[in-house]
């Protein structure tokens, strides 16, 4: 067993884990924090992004020990209060899920790339999002959700 | 995922003195994407885990005095395709780096790590072959450097000893007039491991090759350097006849496995065609025109 410190979501989080804990397993069954879902668990369906010291991650495959001293964002520290993130709000306007089951990853991955790049093009946002699965929207929703957020439209 | 004891040594002395302590039962670990997916399947079952994170200068990228650009095995495939430094000096591994898995891979994914995972599918081996690259290892009897083509000896296997620790790579300065490309072709997914992929170098002297390397991934149990067709591309003029006669030698060569990407002879015919548009897309970057 480990202690590890890791900031989650702003605050900061003590815990005893087992020394092979992967980060997905921390955040959902030692914090609770269900939002983020583990699709594949070998790293290519993106269902389990977070942002690890801002970095966009695939929690599946990271040791939660390896995130001690660090942040970790997840997609219950996006919104604040009762506002949702602009990227949450521009994914319900423009329909940019369905069964919902990839969309915390969806936003994460996407929030990722406007940290990097505030503007990016329509070929930018398919080659960063381009591991990011989703099996109901044909993703132009998410893409044009994406668009509409870094442009700060509100309405479609 | 069976359980381990995690380790993190302070120094570069204190992880070496780990693995000796600990002999076979210890794996390093870097950035985890490749050891930890062969731990879930339970293929490498470690009884301790020895992570390299904490150590101090590993992750830096460098000029040394005579041009040699130096890069630490910690270094992320995210670093070295957005590196101002290794853009400009070694734009055909920022290539290669770019093209690796997806963004959430490329943040985690260290340049130690692709080297000694050995994994013939894997993006960074050929670009480091066609780059001349030498891999620094370290054990408590000292350093060594290995240069890239003699360092990998079948699937997952290297010449990498159970003491030693891979801390990075330095790679020559090249000719002002080299050019360089990396193909991956993918006809499945963007994602996906090559079916083949080609790095080539090429560097040209008044309009002839002076030199040139080539080198393929997903091509044989190795990344595979491609003498051969160097050999035949050395002091010819940049035709295309020149060009398809060196890359069809290729054929000769590599030792594909089938599966869902392709046959056997799918394979080899596809290493032969992007063998010949690598060293193409290389002449024009060298600011040549094949003929």
């Amino acid at each position: 067993m480990k202690n590890i410190q890791v900031r989650v979501n702003g605050h900061p989080v003590a815990r005893e884990i087992p020394d092979h804990r992967l980060l997905v397993d921390f955040l959902r069954y030692d914090l609770g924090l269900t939002g983020t879902k583990e699709g594949c668990s070998v790293g290519v369906c993106g269902a389990c992004t977070v942002l690890l010291n801002g970095q966009p991650v695939s929690s599946c495959l990271a040791l939660a020990v390896m995130a001690d001293g660090g942040e970790v964002t997840t997609i219950e520290g996006l919104a604040e209060g009762d506002r949702l993130h602009p990227l949450q709000q521009a994914f319900i306007d423009y329909g940019g899920f369905q069964c919902g089951v990839c969309t915390p990853g969806q936003i994460m991955a996407s929030k990722a790339l406007l940290d990097a790049n505030p503007h990016p093009t329509p070929a930018q946002i398919k080659e960063w999002m381009m591991g990011n699965l989703c099996r109901c929207t044909g993703y132009y929703k998410i893409i044009e959700a994406i668009q509409a957020a870094a442009a700060e439209k509100t309405e479609p | 995922m069976n359980a381990f004891t995690y380790i993190e040594p302070a120094t570069i002395e204190e992880a070496l003195a780990t693995l000796v302590r600990h002999g076979e039962e210890a794996k390093l670990i870097a950035g985890g994407t490749g050891l930890v997916n062969l731990m879930k399947q339970r293929l490498v079952n470690p009884g301790c885990v020895v992570s390299l994170r904490r150590l101090a200068g590993l992750a830096d990228v460098n000029l040394d005095d005579g041009k040699n650009l130096l890069i630490g095995a910690l270094c992320t495939h995210r670093t070295l395709e957005s590196s101002p430094i290794v853009r400009e000096h070694a734009p055909l591994l920022a290539e290669a780096a770019r093209r690796v898995a997806t963004i959430r891979i490329r943040t985690m994914a260290t340049l130690g790590g692709a080297v000694v995972h050995a994994d013939p599918n894997q993006d960074l081996p050929p670009a480091l072959i066609a780059l001349d690259a030498r891999v620094k290892l370290r054990s408590p009897k000292g350093e060594r450097e290995v240069p890239i083509d003699q360092f990998f000896t079948g699937y997952y296997e290297t010449v990498t000893q159970p003491d030693e620790i891979v801390t990075g790579i330095a790679i020559p300065p090249s000719a002002r007039t080299t050019g360089s490309a990396y193909l991956k072709f993918l006809p499945q997914t963007a994602d996906d491991y090559a079916t083949v992929s080609v790095a080539a170098r090429v560097a040209l002297n008044n309009g002839t090759i002076a030199d040139a390397r080539v080198a393929l991934g997903a091509a044989a149990s190795t990344p595979l350097h491609a003498r051969v067709v160097e050999d035949a591309l050395r002091g010819q003029a940049p035709t295309r006849k020149t060009l398809e006669q060196a890359a069809a030698l290729v054929g000769a060569i590599v030792d594909p496995i089938a599966d869902f990407r392709g046959s056997v002879p799918y394979k080899r015919d596809m290493a032969i065609v992007f063998v010949r548009r690598a060293l193409g897309d290389a002449i024009a970057a060298a600011g040549g025109a094949v003929i």
